[in-house]
């Protein structure tokens, strides 16, 4: 065995395996942390006798792709045939794995470079042990589909003939590492189905609910309807006596939505048993603090603040007051949309075994860390005194960055030591327990001037928040455009109080200011007699770069005027006037997490309700589309999200503190014949690759309100569209 | 009270109360968790199973219902012609995102063949409209349910 620095702190270690073959542990320093200190990605390739390769696939799959995509990028720089690898789920640990999270469309960035270089480091070795035992330079020999080939004498070595060789070699200095020539890629650029799907469609055992335990119980938990009443009271007694069931048991939140409210667990050997006998459970809850919020209440407070002073600045630049006074024409539109649940099909739900005073946790996260740090808290466990496995994620969304599920079912382990629990919420629990996306009202002004030009631009964002700052996913960054495209803007917030925990809901905060953003910036190229991507092009052209804060990519604008190009290309705008009388184009430009993306979209909307029947979707994330099959498919499921948002008839209300939908049926998704046809277009920039989870979504809500439009005359300013807007 | 079936070929005894639903028999007692919990409330088809060669929703099936019934879930689905072709075209189109819906997709997509070996979209949207994907994987599920029937 050997190890050397790759850098400050990374290291590579060779071991031979028992039974023989080759196991690569490679550290590579990927980023800095916060602190400063290097964020290092451990990455375990072994390579079999019989040559097969096993690669450790790091980061939580909720069907993003990263189990594929991350092997992929080992894979390639490793240089073996995609057909000799196969992929192994490793455990939670951000000590050794690095970030594992999924999340922010930022597994991507984070991992294509020391992702590379770790495949890379390992096959430099490999090529060091052959050249050694042949007596040549390294630098003489290729490799390919997972041997080593001396180009002159035509000998060539499987990898797992070099193990041993390898094995007593000192690690390469990184800085003689030199990664693919992109022009020689053959497995990234490739369509690799994901690596998990035949043993979905056998019907294998793969998700966080079809894990078992011997002796497990299953535990449903009541917790108060309105967010944050604390426990009273209740029939624990005559719940316990009826039959199957194991315990009831109580727990206790620390008030915060993070780490679950106080709740009544029911332990049954069967979770239809257990989930019974909620029937006969009578729970009292002291949820006086909690009951005035309503849906209601916030639509009425916003329509208040709406005429009032905001709370705070976000981007106050040039002089609004000055360019209002002076414009040519002032177009003003109120825009909202209302809170959303995430409704992974997947229902929340974690599995724990609390024993000799630590715990194991299956569970189906997407922020591993995050849940580790609340159990331990709530257990008072040291972290170490927590193993976190990873499960197949029945979807994520965002939903399962939050692990108060996770907390809950430690919680309940922790007082049956020794017994395995599953805790699984029913469809209702999920709806109601959910961290949503927060709802928002949006007062517009935007100043044009005597030539139809853009010149100052206004919004008053009312959302929630507490002692001045927004609640979670409520943000509007300072650089949101139009804001750096134009010289008087001001962006401003007003925060209404909320017992409504909130989260991030794929693409957060952006699903919604594309929406609003977007399609009052079609009513404004309207009011100038142009059309938007007239518009935005105009915008763009002001400057070739908008900050976006530290630590964050600007926002190009050569970048977006090249994928607003292709859209309109691809959409066949210019033709747009040709559509009959009902049907009509829209579309839309946005930009998040590091991806362009503009859309058109085609609609007919007959007797008050819209069909979506085309959507065209051009995007630049960058230099490669790692796996096309699977960035094809990320950009379909994101468009179809959408406008379930805005169609289906998605919206969560509060009365009295609580939720009412509980169901698909009072929260419905789309389903199979609302699916357009969508035609999805790179455009290829030289910009290291960024993620595809996220930014595909936003643009095609105002795409198709913008249509809706055009095809009626009509304007959507809120959310969900409904055929009374349209009739 | 003991309740027998047949569930993918094999006889099976259940002991246990008829108004189970049979999404649970099937998931506690016969540990064939294929079959998935979307709903509980017959709104999203994750639990669909053929009872007889019908798509049901084994979440609203009670075991008393099924006394004697052949049931065939998602780990018996390949075990026919049109259910070899439905997970080949399945697989080939990549189909599932996060998978969690696709067991109720396929099922509901292999009754569907079955019937109706040449579906037109109208037969298509009919028989699988029942069957939410959050992931909205329904293109492709058109697609390999095309592909399969060609
Ligand atoms: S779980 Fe049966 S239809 Fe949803
Ligand atoms: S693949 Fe995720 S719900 Fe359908």
């Amino acid at each position: 065995m050997s190890a050397a620095n790759l850098s400050r702190r990374g290291f590579i270690t060779a071991s031979l395996i028992a039974g023989g073959g080759l196991l690569f542990d490679l550290a590579v320093p990927m980023a800095l942390a916060a602190d400063g200190s290097p964020v290092i990605l451990n990455a375990f390739i072994r390579i079999l006798p019989d040559n097969r390769v096993i690669i450790g696939a790091k980061n939580a799959e909720i069907g993003q792709g990263a189990k594929t995509m991350l092997p992929m990028l080992i894979a390639e720089e490793l240089d073996v045939d995609w057909a000799q690898v196969s992929i192994e789920q490793t455990h939670a640990d951000a000590k050794i794995f690095g970030g594992q999270s999924a999340g922010g469309s930022r597994t991507t960035p984070r991992e294509w470079l020391p992702t590379r270089q770790a495949g890379a480091a390992a096959r430099a070795m490999l090529v060091a042990a052959a050249a050694a035992q042949w007596g040549v330079a390294a630098g003489t020999l290729t490799t390919a589909s997972g041997k080593v080939t001396d180009p002159k004498t035509g000998k060539s070595v499987p990898y797992a003939a070099l193990a041993v060789a390898a094995a007593k070699l000192s690690p390469p200095d990184p800085a003689t590492l030199t990664l693919k020539d992109p022009a020689s890629f053959r497995i990234i650029g490739q369509s690799i189905g994901g690596v998990d799907t035949p043993a979905i469609v056998a019907g294998k055992p793969l998700f966080g609910i079809d894990f078992k335990l011997p002796n497990m119980l299953y535990a449903v938990l009541e917790t108060c309807p309105a967010f944050g009443g604390t426990f009273k009271s209740a029939n624990l007694d005559a719940v316990r006596a009826l039959p199957g069931i194991a315990h009831v048991l109580t727990i206790k939140g620390d008030g915060t939505p993070e780490s679950g409210f106080d709740g009544v667990a029911i332990l049954a050997k069967s979770w239809w048993t257990a989930n019974l006998a909620r029937e006969t459970l009578k729970v009292a809850w002291d949820d006086s603090a909690v009951t005035n919020f309503s849906t209601q209440g916030y639509a009425a407070q916003a329509a208040t603040r709406a005429q009032g002073k905001a709370d705070a600045d976000i981007t106050r630049t040039g002089d609004i007051d000055a360019a209002f006074a002076s414009a040519g024409k002032v177009v003003t539109a109120d825009y909202s949309y209302p809170f959303l649940a995430h409704a992974t099909l997947e229902p929340q739900n974690c599995t724990a075994l609390f024993k000799d005073g630590a715990i194991e946790i299956w569970a189906p996260t997407q922020n591993p860390e995050s849940g580790r740090a609340l159990v331990a808290k709530a257990l008072n466990l040291p972290p170490e005194k927590i193993r976190i496995n990873f499960t197949r994620i029945g979807g994520g969304f965002g939903r399962r960055l939050m692990n108060d599920y996770m907390v809950q079912a430690a919680l309940v382990a922790a007082q049956v030591p020794g017994v395995p629990v599953k805790l699984l919420f029913t469809r209702a629990d999920d709806m109601r327990r959910d961290f949503y996306r927060p709802a928002g009202w949006h007062g517009f002004r935007a100043a044009l001037d005597k030539s139809g030009a853009l010149t100052a631009f206004h919004d008053h964002f009312i959302t929630f928040g507490k002692d001045g700052k927004p609640v979670r996913s409520a943000e509007l960054s300072p650089g949101e455009l139009p804001a750096g495209l134009l010289d008087n803007v001001l962006l401003e917030q007003s925060f209404l109080a909320t017992n409504m925990p909130t989260g991030w809901l794929r693409a957060p905060g952006s699903n919604a200011l594309a929406f609003v953003y977007q399609a009052f910036l079609d009513e404004v190229a309207a009011a100038a007699g142009k059309d938007l991507p007239t518009l935005m092009l105009e915008l763009l052209s002001k400057t070739a770069q908008v900050s976006q804060g530290a630590n964050r990519p600007p926002f190009v604008t050569a970048r977006a005027k090249g994928v607003i190009e292709k859209a309109l290309a691809m959409g066949g705008w210019a033709n747009r006037k040709a559509l009959p009388k009902g049907q009509g184009k829209g579309f839309a430009f946005y930009y998040s997490h590091a991806g362009y993306f503009a859309e058109v979209l085609e609609v007919a909307v007959a007797d008050g309700v819209p069909k979506v029947k085309t959507v065209w979707v051009a995007g630049d994330v960058g230099s490669h589309i790692i796996n096309p099959i699977n960035a094809l498919h990320q950009v379909q499921g994101s468009v179809i999200e959408g406008l379930g948002q805005a169609l289906a008839g998605q919206v969560i209300t509060q009365v009295a503190g609580a939720i009412e939908q509980a169901n698909f049926d009072t929260h419905p998704l789309q389903r199979i014949p609302d699916t357009p046809t969508i035609h999805v277009d790179f455009v290829k920039t030289d910009y290291s690759p960024t993620g595809l989870g996220e930014p595909a979504l936003p643009p095609v809500i105002p795409a198709l309100v913008n249509a809706i439009h055009a095809a009626t005359g009509k304007r959507i300013r809120s959310l969900p569209v409904t055929t009374e807007m349209l009739a | 009270m003991a309740i027998s079936l047949t569930v993918n070929g094999k006889k099976r005894q259940v002991e246990g109360d008829p108004a189970k639903p049979l999404l649970w028999v099937l998931r506690e007692d016969f540990d064939l968790v294929g079959t998935k919990f979307g709903c509980g409330a017959g709104l999203c088809g994750a639990c669909t199973v053929h009872v007889d060669g019908q798509a049901v929703r084994s979440c609203q099936t009670l075991l008393g219902d099924v006394k004697g019934a052949a049931i065939t879930t998602i780990e018996g689905a390949a075990a026919t012609d049109v259910g070899k072709r439905i997970a080949a075209s399945w697989i080939a189109q990549d189909v599932p995102q996060c998978g969690y819906c696709q067991a109720g997709q396929i099922m509901s997509a292999t009754a569907l063949l079955s019937q109706t070996p040449k579906p037109t979209d109208e037969d298509i949207d009919a028989a699988m409209m029942g069957n939410l994907c959050r992931c909205s994987t329904y293109v492709r599920i058109r697609a390999a349910i095309k592909a399969a029937a060609a």
